[in-house]
C-alpha cells in the first residue's frame, strides 16, 4: 500500500497514520479540526493503561490486547508512566476490595502501611488496598499532540477544515475511517456512551499513579498528572448527551473528597463531557466497506486499544487478511 | 400472572442498568426468560432524545417496559419523569419510586402515596416501590394502585429477604392483590424464598448485572424463580419437631 488516507485525527486516527506511517506509507489525515481539542473525545480521556483493571468489567480481548498499549506509546515518544494502579474502598465498602481482587488478575493485597508506602499522602486513610502492577498511565492531550508533531514531522499531511475529504481533495488509497461517533452516518450500530470528567489543581496532595475508589454508586478514578493537576473519571451514562451535568460533578467531587478531604480545597479547573462511540459488546471493531476501513467502537478505551486496533486495520489493508477485530464483510 | 388486565408470561423481571455491555444485557435477557425490563429514564435521559439508542435496545429486547423513576426524590420529580415515561414509551404503566433516604435509598411513604393517587388520577397503572409495611399497602391500594412492589431489603445491598415476618404479613393481609418482591436481592436462593412466600414474582438487576456472569445468574435466578412456585403451588409441607420416616417401621422385623 502506497497512499492512504485516515479521516479522523482523534487517537484512532492517529494511532492508524502512525502505523501507515512506519510501513512507508503516504499518509494525508483529513480533520475539520486543525489540532487535538475539545472536539473529540480523545481529549476528555484519563489516559489510565490498565488493562487488567478493566478486565473487571470489560471482555477478554481488551485485557490481552491492551497489554501492548504502554510499550506502543512509549516507543512513539510519549511520556508513559509505569507505577500500576492503586484501588481502594471507602471502610464499609471493603468487600468491594474482594470482589474485585478475585476478578482482576494479578492483585497484590495491600494494608495502610503498603497503601502509605506507595501513596504517602494516602496514609491512614485506608487500611487496605490492591496494587495492580503492570499497568501504566499517560497525558493523554500530550500524547496526542506529541503523536502528531511527530508525524507531521515525518512527513505525513494534515489537512483541516470542513469539508476536508471532499471535492477536488477527495481521499485517495485506501481510506481508514476513524471519525469515531461521527462516523454513524455508516454505523448504524454504533452508539454513544457519555462520560463526564473533572480536572482539578492540588498544590496540597501528590500522588504518583492512579488510583481507583470503588464505590457501589460513585466508582472514581483519578488520575495524576504534571503541574498538580488530578484528572477524575469518568462517569458512564447511556446517552449521547453532552452537557455538563450537576449530578456528574455532585458525584465526581463527593468521590474524591472521600479519597482525600484536600480535594475540597483544589481549584476546580475544568469540568468536561462527551460521548464514547461504541458498539453493542462494547469492543472495538474494524470493517471494511469498499475501499474503506471503519475503525471504532473504542469506547473507554482509546488509548488501551487504539494501538492494537490501528495495527490490525494497516495489517489487513496490507495483506488482505482478517484480523481479529474485523467483521464479516459488511461491503 | 396478570397485571392491570395484561398476562404476564415470566414471574421473572430484570432491571437493565450496570450491565458490562448492551450485548451483556440482551443475552442476560435471553437466559433468564424475563417477561418484563425496567428502565430508568431519569438517568439515562438528558433531554431532547439523548437516551433514545438506549431505549431503542430496550425495545429490541422484545419484552414488556416497565419505566422507572428511579432516582426521583420528590412528589414532583417522578410524576414530571413519568409523564416523560408514558410519551417515550408508550405505555401506562409506571413503577413509581419516591426516594425518602439517600443513604438507603428507603421509599418515602408519604410522598409514594400522594405521588400514585395524582398518577392514577392522570390514567397511569402504578407499581408503587414500598416497604413491607401494611397500612402503606392500604393506602396505596386504596389510591388506585393494583400491584404493589415490596422490598426485599435496600436497592443493590444483595441481602435477601431482611424482614420475612414483614413480608408473609403483607402477603396474608392482601391475598389477591399481585405483589412484586423488587430490590435487594442478591441469590437464587433468595428469589426461590421470596416465590415460595407466595408473592407473585421478583425483580432485580444488581444481582445480575454485577455477577461475573450476568447471563449464567439470570439462568440461576430464572430456575429458582420457577422452583419457589412450583414449591407454592404444591402447597408445601409444615416443618414439625418430631421425626416422621416415610416408610412405616411397625412390622419389620426389627426395631433397634
Amino acid at each position: 500500500m502506497r497512499r492512504a488516507t485516515v479521516l479522523g485525527a482523534g487517537v484512532a486516527g492517529l494511532c492508524v497514520a502512525a502505523e501507515l506511517a512506519a510501513r512507508g506509507c503516504e499518509v494525508t489525515v483529513l480533520d475539520p479540526a486543525p489540532a487535538p481539542g475539545p472536539h473529540g473525545c480523545s481529549w476528555w480521556a484519563g489516559g489510565m493503561l490498565a488493562p487488567f483493571c478493566e478486565g473487571e468489567t470489560a471482555e477478554e480481548p481488551v485485557v490481552r490486547l491492551g497489554r501492548q498499549a504502554a510499550d506502543w506509546w512509549q516507543a512513539q515518544g510519549a511520556t508513559v508512566e509505569r507505577r500500576g494502579t492503586l484501588v481502594v474502598t471507602p471502610g464499609r465498602d471493603r468487600r468491594e476490595l474482594d470482589r474485585f481482587a478475585r476478578r482482576v488478575e494479578g492483585c497484590e493485597r495491600l494494608d495502610a502501611d503498603g497503601v502509605a508506602a506507595l501513596e504517602p499522602d494516602l496514609a491512614g486513610r485506608f487500611d487496605r488496598g490492591l496494587l495492580v502492577r503492570g499497568e501504566a498511565h499517560l497525558d493523554p492531550r500530550a500524547a496526542l499532540a506529541g503523536l502528531r508533531a511527530r508525524l507531521e514531522g515525518e512527513g505525513v499531511r494534515f489537512v483541516a477544515g470542513r469539508g476536508a475529504g471532499r471535492g477536488p481533495g477527495r481521499p485517495e488509497g485506501t481510506v481508514f475511517d476513524c471519525r469515531g461517533l461521527a462516523a454513524r452516518d455508516v454505523l448504524a450500530d454504533l452508539r454513544g456512551v457519555k462520560g463526564e470528567m473533572v480536572v482539578l489543581r492540588s498544590a496540597e496532595l501528590r500522588l504518583s499513579r492512579p488510583v481507583r475508589l470503588l464505590h457501589p454508586r460513585f466508582p472514581l478514578y483519578v488520575v495524576p498528572r504534571d503541574g498538580g493537576l488530578f484528572m477524575l473519571g469518568a462517569t458512564q451514562i447511556e446517552s449521547e448527551d453532552r452537557r455538563r451535568s450537576v449530578r456528574a460533578a455532585l458525584e465526581l467531587l463527593s468521590a474524591a473528597y472521600a479519597l482525600h478531604p484536600a480535594f475540597a480545597e483544589a481549584e476546580l479547573v475544568e469540568h468536561g463531557a462527551d460521548a464514547r462511540p461504541a458498539f453493542p459488546d462494547n469492543l472495538p471493531r474494524l470493517r471494511r466497506q469498499g475501499d474503506t476501513i471503519l475503525v471504532n467502537g473504542l469506547f473507554r478505551h482509546g488509548f488501551l486499544l487504539a494501538p492494537a486496533l490501528a495495527a490490525q486495520a494497516v495489517q489487513a489493508a496490507c495483506d488482505g487478511s482478517r484480523p481479529e477485530l474485523m467483521d464479516e464483510d459488511h461491503a | 400472572m396478570e397485571v392491570y388486565g395484561t398476562a404476564v408470561a415470566s414471574r421473572l423481571m430484570l432491571g437493565t442498568a450496570q450491565y458490562p455491555s448492551p450485548q451483556v444485557l440482551a443475552e442476560a435477557f435471553r437466559r433468564s426468560g424475563a417477561g418484563i425490563a425496567t428502565v430508568s429514564v431519569r438517568r439515562e435521559s438528558g433531554g431532547e432524545k439523548a437516551g433514545a439508542a438506549f431505549w431503542e435496545l430496550a425495545r429490541g429486547l422484545g419484552v414488556a417496559i416497565l419505566p422507572n423513576t428511579a432516582g426521583c426524590h420528590s412528589v414532583k420529580e417522578a410524576v414530571t419523569t413519568a409523564h416523560m415515561a408514558r410519551e417515550l414509551f408508550d405505555t401506562p404503566w409506571i413503577k413509581l419510586e419516591v426516594i425518602g433516604h439517600a443513604d438507603t435509598l428507603q421509599p418515602d411513604p408519604f410522598g409514594l402515596v400522594e405521588a400514585a393517587r395524582i398518577l392514577v388520577e392522570d390514567g397511569f397503572q402504578v407499581f408503587p416501590y414500598t416497604t413491607e409495611d401494611v397500612v402503606l399497602a392500604d393506602r396505596l391500594l386504596s389510591a388506585g394502585c393494583e400491584v404493589l412492589m415490596p422490598w426485599g431489603a435496600p436497592i443493590g445491598t444483595g441481602l435477601g429477604l431482611t424482614n420475612v415476618y414483614g413480608l408473609r404479613t403483607l402477603r396474608a393481609q392482601f391475598p389477591d392483590v399481585p405483589m412484586v418482591v423488587d430490590a435487594g436481592l442478591g441469590l437464587p436462593s433468595q428469589a426461590a424464598q421470596a416465590m415460595e412466600m407466595g408473592f407473585d414474582a421478583v425483580l432485580l438487576n444488581t444481582a445480575v448485572a454485577k455477577a461475573g456472569d450476568p447471563a449464567a445468574m439470570a439462568d440461576g435466578f430464572a430456575r429458582a424463580v420457577e422452583a419457589g412456585r412450583l414449591a407454592f403451588e404444591a402447597d408445601p409441607m409444615e416443618p414439625r419437631d418430631m421425626a416422621a420416616p416415610s416408610t412405616p417401621v411397625i412390622g419389620k422385623a426389627f426395631l433397634e
